[in-house]
């Protein structure tokens, strides 16, 4: 644990408590922390996107997956698949915190799309060829930097803690463009399931696998840190034993009630794909 | 304008003025067309009304099969009058699922080529979350597919193709652009929002389609095809991206290429549209 431990990022305390290590590898960028560390009886790959204040883009500084992010993102995963091309498939675990996308017109320029795009190709690349990949979220999962980092993998879990936020748009980002206060925005979410930014009302839509509980999301004790392994492992077992694809997001209890509309959708769908 | 140019002029037919069930219509081959889950079939967002917005009875996505060139095919076209083309957990559904049933088909044996009219400012904030999670989905399944069948993708206009549905298109093994289309993570509006008018003016249109616009995103490499807005040039070039298949590799597979070139770029020097043109020239694939 470092001194500077108030200025960490969450990304950054837990992937040093599951690796043991900070993660600043060779080739950089120090944004995207990665080890390959433990985890039950076998190697896994860790991942997490961490706040750099020299970073190259400055719109990418404070924990926001930019343009040198995604595609580090991208090659960190790509190693692992070619790595274990062989071999078994070690688990990937993305330790998710991140703020948002890098906004900014050399971002837009240089085609932060694609980065990003990789970096969901590596991800489901790696969950189709066998990979289990499972996504912690510690923190902040946000829109277009969730789908980047985190939101491909078969597992999704999640700390039950208040400053652990699943959103298409930050809270403010949202209040600004929809013209609306940040206690309107709030009040919208208690109204409307989905756009609730909290973590146990993301939970009810049906996607979360497991939401872990008495959990110090700041500082994780010891006991905190072998528990969320504990979870982690089982859940790399289940990804192992399951199909490669995301239908079980449709499958659980939770979403066969709030995503109904998406099941009777497909349903229809298939029915009527081949009909004369 | 000479007569011939005239003459060419006069028989063109925007593409772009068309509604997603126009498109849809206009790409695939003339002849049986099937649409899939259409409003009669009243599958519409059951999150709209409660926030006070009258919901459409296809959602905004619409799905039609048919066949190109002969082949069978789907068109999967997004709306872009409706909402500005966002999408919701019953679009995105439809999306993702269609995508699935073109997989379930290619590896029967029996491939149904996949065209994806992207007309989408990316989630729709009402529907936040579950457009959030639908769109991951939709990833997903154009990542699967593509192992099988080429997906092909279209940026037409005028609504552009933004947010998470951008990932989408730079997914895709080929994409099609128009002068009017736009191509970005983050719309030109939400940058303005978050980092201020002296990062991007978002009313300043040649600035705007400088950086993101269809004919740079040609330009630098970041779309296959450039063509007018003309029903018969998208429906050609869209047939000739199947009939050129999928590229060996994907851009968004392309990690160490690109990472050579984002490289090179100094980010705190002075970067435009033209000065990006003479460092990243198109390859064609």
């Amino acid at each position: 644990m470092s001194e500077a431990n108030g200025a960490r990022s969450r990304g950054e305390t837990w992937l040093a408590a599951l690796t043991g290590t900070d993660g600043i590898a060779a080739g950089g960028p120090r944004s995207v922390r990665v080890a390959d560390a433990p985890l039950g009886d076998e190697r896994a790959r860790w991942l997490a996107v961490v706040p750099d204040p020299a970073g190259r883009f400055p719109r990418a500084r404070s924990g926001e997956v930019g343009l040198d992010e995604a595609w580090a993102l991208a090659r960190r995963v790509r190693e692992a698949i070619a790595g274990d091309a062989r071999g078994t498939r070690r688990p990937i675990v993305a330790i998710v915190d991140v703020a948002s996308q890098a906004y900014g017109r050399r971002e837009e320029l240089l085609g932060i799309h694609l980065a990003c795009a990789a970096a969901v190709d590596a991800y489901a690349t790696a969950r189709l060829l066998g990979h289990p990949v499972v996504a912690l979220l510690v923190g902040r999962a946000m829109s277009g930097a969730f789908l980047a980092h985190g939101y491909q993998a078969n597992r999704l879990l999640a700390l039950d803690d208040p400053g652990v936020l699943v959103h298409a748009m930050g809270k403010e980002a949202t209040a600004r463009v929809t013209r609306r206060t940040v206690a309107e925005v709030e009040q919208l979410g208690r109204e409307v399931l989905p756009m609730a930014y909290d973590v146990r009302s993301w939970a009810r839509l049906g996607m979360l696998d497991r939401l872990i509980s008495g959990v110090d999301a700041d500082a994780p004790s010891h006991e905190d840190v072998r528990r969320v392994r504990g979870a982690l492992g089982e859940a790399v077992a289940d990804a192992r034993s399951g199909p490669r694809d995301l239908l079980r997001r449709l499958a659980s209890p939770a979403s066969r009630e709030l995503r109904a509309a998406s099941t009777e959708v497909r349903r229809r769908l298939a029915a009527q794909w081949d009909a004369v | 304008m000479s007569a011939g140019d005239l003459a060419r002029a006069l028989a063109r037919r925007s593409f772009v003025e068309l509604t997603a069930r126009e498109r849809a219509r206009a790409l695939l081959d003339a002849g049986e067309q099937r649409e899939l889950l259409g409003p009669f079939d009243r599958l519409h967002s059951p999150w709209l009304e409660r926030q006070g917005i009258v919901p459409q009875e296809d959602d905004g996505a619409v799905i039609v099969r048919g066949r190109l060139d002969g082949r069978e095919a789907v068109a999967i076209a997004i709306e872009g009058r409706f909402q500005g083309g966002s999408i919701g957990e019953v679009a995105g559904a439809k999306i993702a699922g269609a995508l699935d049933l073109a997989r379930a088909a290619a590896e029967r044996g029996a491939p149904v080529l996949p065209v994806l009219l992207l007309e989408t400012g990316g989630v729709r904030l009402q529907e936040a979350n579950l457009g959030l999670a639908v769109i991951a989905e939709i990833h997903a399944s154009v990542v699967a597919l593509r192992r099988h069948v080429p997906v092909v993708g279209v940026v037409a206009g005028m609504v552009g193709c933004f947010g998470g549905m951008s990932l989408a298109a730079a997914l895709c093994s080929r994409l099609v652009v128009t002068r009017q289309a736009r191509l970005g993570m983050n719309g030109p509006e939400v940058v303005e929002q978050e980092a201020g008018v002296e990062e991007l003016d978002a009313s300043d249109r040649p600035l705007v389609w400088s950086l993101v616009g269809g004919e740079q995103r040609h330009a630098v490499g970041l779309a296959d095809a450039l063509v007018e807005d003309d029903v018969d040039a998208v429906a050609g070039a869209v047939r000739e991206a199947f009939r050129r298949g999928a590229p060996h590799v994907h851009w968004s597979e392309e990690v160490e290429r690109f990472e050579r070139r984002l490289a090179a770029i100094d980010p705190a020097g002075a970067l435009d549209g033209a000065a990006l043109r003479r460092l990243w020239k198109r390859e064609d694939r």
